[in-house]
This record gives C-alpha cells, sequence and structure tokens, in this order.
C-alpha cells in the first residue's frame, strides 16, 4: 500500500499538480481574507480567520476534484489498472493509497495559510487576542471536509475513464453535499424535514466543529461520509468482476 | 503441473467468451496460445491472472488456486496485459522500481538492474517511458513482469506492433525465459509459434479445438501450421 502511496505523491510533485494546488489556496484565500472589499478582516475589523473559513469549503470543492480527478479514471483510460489489480495487493489498499495521498497534499496545502494566523495573531489588540480554540477547530472541521471530499473525488473518478467528466460529476457531489443540503434547512415551508436534511449535509457539522467544539457526533459523521464514499468507489472498482 | 485449468468458464451477459475449457502445461514448457480475434485468449489469460473471476469452473497455478489464493497466484505469475499498458509520464527506472515494490520484492535495486539487463533495457533506464519507441516499450512491458522472478509468465500478445527486428528480439528473449519458466504466450501469428513454442493450444469461439505438440500437429495434418489453423476454425464454424 505504502508503495502505491509513495508513487501518488511522487506524481503530484512531479507533475506539478501540488504546487499549482497550494499556490491557488494560498492566493484565494488570502484574497479573500485581506484584499476582497467589504468583508476583509480590516472592513470587519476583528482579529479572526472566520472570513477564510467560510470561503475556504468552497475553494476546496473545487482543488480536491481536480487532485481526485485523474486518480482512477486515468488508469483506467491507460489500462494500467489491470497492471496494479493483477499484482499482489488487494483492491481496498489500492483505494486507500490513493485515497490518503490525495489527504495528505490537501493537509499540506492547508499549512502555508498558518502565516494568516500569525499575522492575525500579531494584528489584534492586545497581540494574540484571538480565538484559537476556534482556528484549531475549523483547521481540523477542513481536513475532516476534505477527507470527505476525497471520498467522492475518487467514488467520481472511478465511474469514468474521462478526467473531465469525473472533475465534474464530484465538484457537483460535494457542493450538494456541502451546500445544498444546509440551504434546504432555511427553506421555511419544508419546516422540519428541511432541518433534518440539513443535518446530513457536511456544512452543519463543518459549522459544529468551526466554533472550537470538537464533538464525537460531528466527527463520526465525517469519517463515516469518507467510508461510505470509500466503500462506493471498491464496488465500483469490482464491478469488473461481475 | 505449472498451470492447470479445469472446466474454466466466462460468460459475460449473454456471450460466452470461455466455454469450458480444460488444459494443463507441466513446468518449463513455452505454450502458444491461438486463435482468431475474440476467441477468448486474452479472457482466459485475465482469469489466470485474478483480474477477473471465472463465472465457473476454476484452475491452479503451481497447485494454487486462482479464486481461493488469488494474491498467491499474483505474486508467482508475471503478466503482461494485450497492448501493454504503460504509466508514460514515468522513468523506466522509476517505473519498474515502483512495480517491484507492489510485487513485494525484497531488494528491489538488484531486481531492477537484473531485469533491466535481460530486457536490455540498461542505456534507456533514466528516459521516460513515453519517449520510448513502441519496441522498448513493449520491453519495458516486459521487465515490468519480470520483476519478482516469477515462476510463470503469462503473456498477451507480446509481439503485436513491433517490427521485424524487434520481433526477432522479442523471441529471443522469450525463448531464453523459457528455460527456466513455464510461458504461455497468445498470439495470432503462425511463425511466432514456430518459432518459439513446444505446444500449441488453438481456441475458437471460446472451445478449445487442438492441443498438442507442434511436431504431433505438422505430422498428423501433413500441412503448414497455418493451413493447420484454418482447417480447424472453418471446420469448427460449418459444425
Amino acid at each position: 500500500m505504502w508503495t502505491i502511496y509513495k508513487k501518488e505523491i511522487r506524481s503530484f510533485l512531479g507533475s506539478f499538480i501540488a504546487y499549482v494546488v497550494m499556490g491557488v489556496f494560498l492566493v484565494l484565500t488570502g484574497l479573500f481574507l485581506w484584499f476582497v472589499e467589504g468583508n476583509n478582516v480590516f472592513d470587519l475589523g476583528v482579529a479572526s480567520l472566520q472570513v477564510m473559513f467560510d470561503i475556504a469549503p468552497y475553494i476546496l470543492i473545487f482543488l480536491v476534484s481536480a487532485i481526485t480527478m485523474r486518480s482512477i479514471a486515468d488508469e483506467r483510460k491507460l489500462g494500467t489498472l489491470e497492471i496494479i489489480t493483477t499484482k499482489p495487493v488487494t483492491d481496498t489498499s489500492i483505494i486507500l493509497a490513493k485515497f490518503l495521498a490525495a489527504l495528505t497534499l490537501i493537509v499540506f496545502t492547508l499549512i502555508p495559510t498558518l502565516v494568516y494566523y500569525y499575522a492575525i495573531y500579531q494584528l489584534a489588540t492586545p497581540v494574540g487576542n484571538v480565538d484559537t480554540g476556534s482556528a484549531l477547530g475549523s483547521y481540523f472541521g477542513l481536513i475532516l471536509l476534505a477527507s470527505c471530499y476525497t471520498g467522492i473525488g475518487l467514488f467520481s473518478s472511478s465511474v469514468t475513464d474521462n478526467q473531465i467528466v469525473s472533475l465534474l460529476i464530484s465538484m457537483v457531489l460535494s457542493f450538494f453535499f456541502f451546500a445544498v443540503l444546509s440551504m434546504l434547512g432555511d427553506i421555511a415551508w419544508l419546516d422540519a424535514v428541511g432541518r433534518s436534511l440539513s443535518w446530513f449535509g457536511l456544512e452543519f457539522h463543518y459549522n459544529s466543529i468551526s466554533r472550537g467544539v470538537i464533538d464525537t457526533r460531528d466527527a463520526v459523521y465525517f469519517i463515516g461520509f469518507t467510508a461510505v464514499f470509500l466503500g462506493l468507489t471498491k464496488l465500483v472498482f469490482e464491478s469488473r468482476k461481475w | 503441473m505449472s498451470i492447470q485449468v479445469d472446466n474454466l468458464s466466462k460468460v459475460y451477459g449473454k456471450q460466452t467468451a470461455v466455454n469450458s475449457i480444460n488444459f494443463n502445461i507441466p513446468t518449463g514448457e513455452i505454450v502458444g496460445f491461438l486463435g482468431p480475434n475474440g476467441a477468448g485468449k486474452s479472457t482466459t489469460m485475465k482469469m489466470l491472472t485474478g483480474y477477473i473471476p471465472p463465472t465457473s469452473g476454476g484452475g491452479s497455478i503451481c497447485g494454487i488456486d486462482i479464486v481461493e489464493d488469488s494474491l498467491e497466484v499474483r505474486k508467482i505469475v508475471g503478466y503482461l496485459p494485450e497492448n501493454n499498458p504503460l504509466y508514460l509520464d514515468m522513468y523506466v527506472k522509476e517505473y519498474l522500481t515502483f512495480m517491484g515494490g507492489l510485487s513485494g520484492v525484497k531488494d528491489v535495486n538488484k531486481a531492477v538492474e537484473h531485469v533491466l539487463n535481460i530486457t536490455r533495457l540498461i542505456p534507456e533506464r533514466h528516459k521516460k517511458i513515453g519517449q520510448l519507441s513502441k519496441g522498448y516499450r513493449q520491453r519495458v512491458g516486459l521487465a515490468q513482469a519480470l520483476i519478482h522472478d516469477p515462476k510463470v509468465l503469462i503473456l498477451d500478445e507480446p509481439t503485436s506492433g513491433l517490427d521485424p527486428l524487434q520481433v526477432v528480439e522479442m523471441r529471443n528473449v522469450i525463448t531464453d525465459l523459457g528455460k527456466d519458466k513455464t510461458v504461455l504466450l497468445s498470439t495470432h501469428i503462425m511463425q511466432e509459434v514456430e518459432a518459439m513454442c513446444n505446444r500449441v493450444i488453438i481456441i475458437n469461439q471460446g472451445h478449445i479445438i487442438a492441443d498438442d505438440s507442434l511436431e504431433a500437429l505438422k505430422q498428423n495434418n501433413d500441412l503448414g501450421l497455418e493451413d493447420i489453423f484454418k482447417n480447424l476454425i472453418t471446420q469448427k464454424q460449418i459444425d
């Protein structure tokens, strides 16, 4: 399994995908946090990374889908899937290796934004007057959220041999589970039904963790969500055997 | 027996690709698996290597069941799939190291050196696979199949698309390998079989229609292999 993990990481680094993803994330979150009129840190006058944590899930939808779009689709197209699946490794370890490699890249994408945390920390009056707990929770939430997106991305990549199709499926599914479900909660006439549907959405649990309270229910939800999509990926992966 | 196949069948939907075939290959033989396109050659090989499971029947390689112990079988089988799929953006050496790791080879560097030698790829080892010509790519495919020093080699059309010189070279490599390994190779080129194989299995529409040593086939029919093949296949279609 680690052989495939290492190969995936190397291919991210070798194809510049890694640098582009890291750069794009840092630049976009930076723009929203410091420069975009009306909502940036200076306009709000609050020493908090909340702006970044509000926009990051949407940027990640795009980036994670881009990272995972080729992971299985490309192997299917090239035919190399037949090579790796006839080596002494299980389908499960192939999927897990690809999942962990993509997630590792996302974690390393988040790390440079700690610079922003430091800046906010210095800007606050008095220095250090920031809600560290909330920021930590939000970072943790972003990682869990990214793991769900990665699950969706791998699943989308497994159902097609076309990278563009995979990218689109992954973005639509991620957007649906993050934003659409939680929007349903705000529709008045759906009432209780809408609110319970929003509980199934990723945003509900992300917001909950963002407050800095790590609730086991939220963690279980995120991990379960990821597991379901990885399970679906395995199912599609094995459909050649039917 | 190196390869044993018992009543092996594969049905796709309503179409029977392989229909209850039986054959045995003892250790150290090079066997040609012949048949027209769509006869079931690749499907049989995919089942032997554990890519797809059989619909019914089964088989074993070196006494290990191909369905029950698929992972164990894969450790002793080297497989070159049809069309030789490769990661075009990887370097030759990098790719072989990756494949060695996947196959559970202990001393990967040594194994990579060894297969680079056998397939005469040493000068190309630092090139990207995508830059190589078809003949070299085929050698990389073969090197990948050899990386874990398998007891059994299953090669699906190893010489397709090569120029005449490359074909001769590939044949020599395979003949050399056949000295201490069991080889099952598929092709639809007759000269190929005559040049390399001790034995021929001919398959058509999922049935085995001939399984004999090359000499016996020629003696019994008093014809060239090409004519024997044509006769057998047309006979079957009339039946």
